[in-house]
């Protein structure tokens, strides 16, 4: 009987490591779905990861490419300054919320609104994961969390902020997509948006961003299967799917 | 390209250029905005990029995501906008990056003023960011030191991968005066492939990982010690200082950047007096030029510091000469500079004349 090989790791994901994340956590799941692209694409040597501060610091324990360490929040102005220099390099950031929408809100705003070529992995679990289950700026409506132990009130909170609608009214960033990876289904179609915005930087179409919709069941204080099922009812109908601009 | 006459800080600019810096992030404050404007004006000439960033937070970014390509970048601003960069400054020092940074030095605190000032020596000497980190930090007194300390700074940077500073008073960056300068022999110089991103072709497939996060305390600390040998040899190596008629001196001012030139003024009318007053001045503020102040004659009877700053610099003088000597201070603040006479007068009534 022969063997026939129905699952393995990327050629991009270091070898022999498994992640730190809890289980039930979507990091693996983009994480693996970034490694598979650029195997795919063929740009492991060429591609540049600027790691975010929150649960993915250690991104590059696990994506084997040149990495650079990013302040919380600065990444893509520390790849604005790479891409500056090497434009023939496949600069890409991946960041939480609280990284990308809190404090590194100007700086995401900005890079998008160069349309500097480059690729912007955005996780929104609407949580800050690493320091412990914070409120973030994606917080959903009543959604409770270490700092808004009653829920998020709008009248002091503001309302949670869809990034990829805010960003996809500059007239700039050329391809911007909100997917998750709450099921099989959904992760067949993140996967072709990450494809995609790496794509655009090989053929150097511009700025592309993609919003992945994430879980945290640690911090939502939810069992895993619990967590993925909030993903679907609760937060897709804030935070719909969708692709909101693109090139063509 | 023969002495011509420059404003300051468009000198520092042809002088970057020149030492081969093909990329500039900026970002604009008074009083260093030529610095930014000339080089969205020239770098496109030499094949570089001009990139405007949206603060001071993001252009020092900018640069640590330049400089880790290995190729020679540069940033410039002024205090408050230095303010912004100090989380930046650290994590390049974290990472071990090379950067050049200019600080046409302004009146603070806060918002304080647009006129020179030296008020942030103690900034950029003993650290604004968080952690063990030092700066090399080079402080001009003419127009053609600061093109020279311009170009020495990008050579720093490569050689100790770690972030350099030309901190130029206000004065260094709006006065115009007569320069000379020469492309430098090190502006080809190829990026360092052994460990710039970018290259993990070249290196056969191994990547390059840039950062300063260590969650175990083993080797963070294993981490900072490597740090600290590194600054250990940088100020075994690069200290740098003038000194200025001290062989016979009863009395020496210590003086950096404009305070030093108009120090060296009042040093020249004091001694066409028949007055035994020198001058030492510190061209590297850090690392601090100990082995020079050790060295000073045993005519010497007592320092006076002069600044434009409350007196940031005494604490160094006083470590430098292990307090053996009384010292003074004569310093301006809020825009102003000490005058020639004022420093003479101060001499004067040290030396009871």
């Amino acid at each position: 009987m022969s063997e026939v090989k129905v699952y393995s790791r990327p050629k991009s994901w270091m070898p022999d490591v498994s992640s730190h994340y809890c289980p039930g956590c979507g990091h693996g799941i983009a994480h693996r779905l970034v490694c598979e692209v650029i195997d795919e694409l063929g740009i492991q040597n060429d591609a540049i990861g600027l790691a975010p501060v929150g649960c993915a610091a250690m991104i590059y324990d696990y994506i084997d490419t040149d990495f650079c360490e990013a302040p919380h929040g600065r990444a893509p102005a520390v790849a604005t300054g790479i891409k500056a220099v090497r434009p023939d390099k496949i600069v890409y950031t991946y960041q939480g919320d609280g990284d990308l929408a809190s404090i590194g809100m100007g700086e995401i705003v900005h890079a998008a609104n160069r349309g500097m070529n480059l690729t912007v992995i955005f996780i929104n679990n609407a949580i800050y994961g690493m320091t412990g289950g914070q409120m973030a700026p994606t917080t959903l409506i009543g959604q409770r969390a270490s700092t808004c132990p009653l829920g998020r009130d709008v009248k002091v909170n503001g309302y949670p902020i869809r990034v990829s609608e805010m960003l996809a009214a500059l007239p700039a960033p050329g391809y911007i997509a909100r997917v998750t990876v709450a099921q099989p289904k959904y992760i067949t179609k993140a996967k072709q948006a990450v494809r995609q915005a790496f794509q655009n930087q090989v053929d150097g179409k511009g700025f592309s961003l993609v919003e992945i919709l994430s879980s945290c069941p640690t911090n939502w204080g939810m069992r895993p299967v619990e967590a993925f099922d909030w993903l679907v009812n609760t937060m897709i109908p804030y935070y719909p799917l969708g692709t909101f601009k693109d090139f063509d | 390209m023969g002495r011509v006459l420059m404003k300051g800080t468009e000198a520092i600019a042809e002088a970057a250029i020149q030492a081969g810096c093909k990329y500039f992030y900026g970002y604009p404050i008074t009083p260093q905005n030529e610095i930014p404007e000339y080089m969205s004006a020239h770098l496109p000439e030499v094949g570089g990029v001009y990139v405007q960033a949206e603060s001071e937070v993001a252009s020092i970014n900018m640069v640590m995501g330049g400089g880790s390509t290995g190729y020679r970048v540069m940033t410039s601003s002024s205090s408050p906008g230095i303010s912004l960069m100090s989380e930046g400054i650290s994590y390049i020092a974290g990472c071990e990056i090379p950067a050049v940074i200019v600080n046409v030095m302004r009146a603070g605190p806060g918002l304080g003023g647009i006129l020179p000032a030296q008020a942030d020596y103690l900034q950029s000497t003993k650290g604004a960011g968080n952690g063990d980190y030092n700066l090399i930090v080079l402080a001009p007194s003419t127009l053609q030191e600061c093109v020279d300390l311009t170009q020495l700074a990008f050579d720093l940077a490569q050689k100790y991968r770690n972030p350099v500073m030309v901190a130029a008073d206000g004065f260094m960056g709006q006065m115009m005066e007569a320069v000379e300068i020469k492309p430098s022999p090190t502006r080809n110089q190829p990026a360092d492939e052994s460990w710039a991103l970018g290259f993990m072709g070249e290196r056969g497939g191994k990547r390059s990982h840039l950062h300063s996060l260590y969650l175990s305390p083993e080797p963070l600390e294993e981490h900072n010690r490597k740090l600290q040998r590194k600054y250990a040899e940088i100020k075994k190596n690069e200290q740098r200082c003038e000194t200025y008629m001290i062989d016979d001196a009863r009395l020496v001012v210590a003086a950096y950047g404009t305070t030093a030139r108009i120090s060296r003024s009042a040093v020249n009318n004091l001694r066409a007096e028949g007055l035994k007053v020198g001058m030492i001045r510190p061209i590297t503020i850090w690392p601090y030029p100990f082995e020079t102040f050790k060295r000073l004659p045993s005519t010497v009877e007592h320092i006076l510091v002069s600044e434009m700053n409350a007196g940031q610099m005494i604490d160094d003088v006083k470590i430098a000469t292990s307090c053996k000597y009384p010292i003074s201070f004569y310093g301006r603040m809020g825009g102003f500079a000490p005058s020639v006479r004022e420093i003479e007068d101060e001499c004067r009534r040290i030396l009871g004349q």
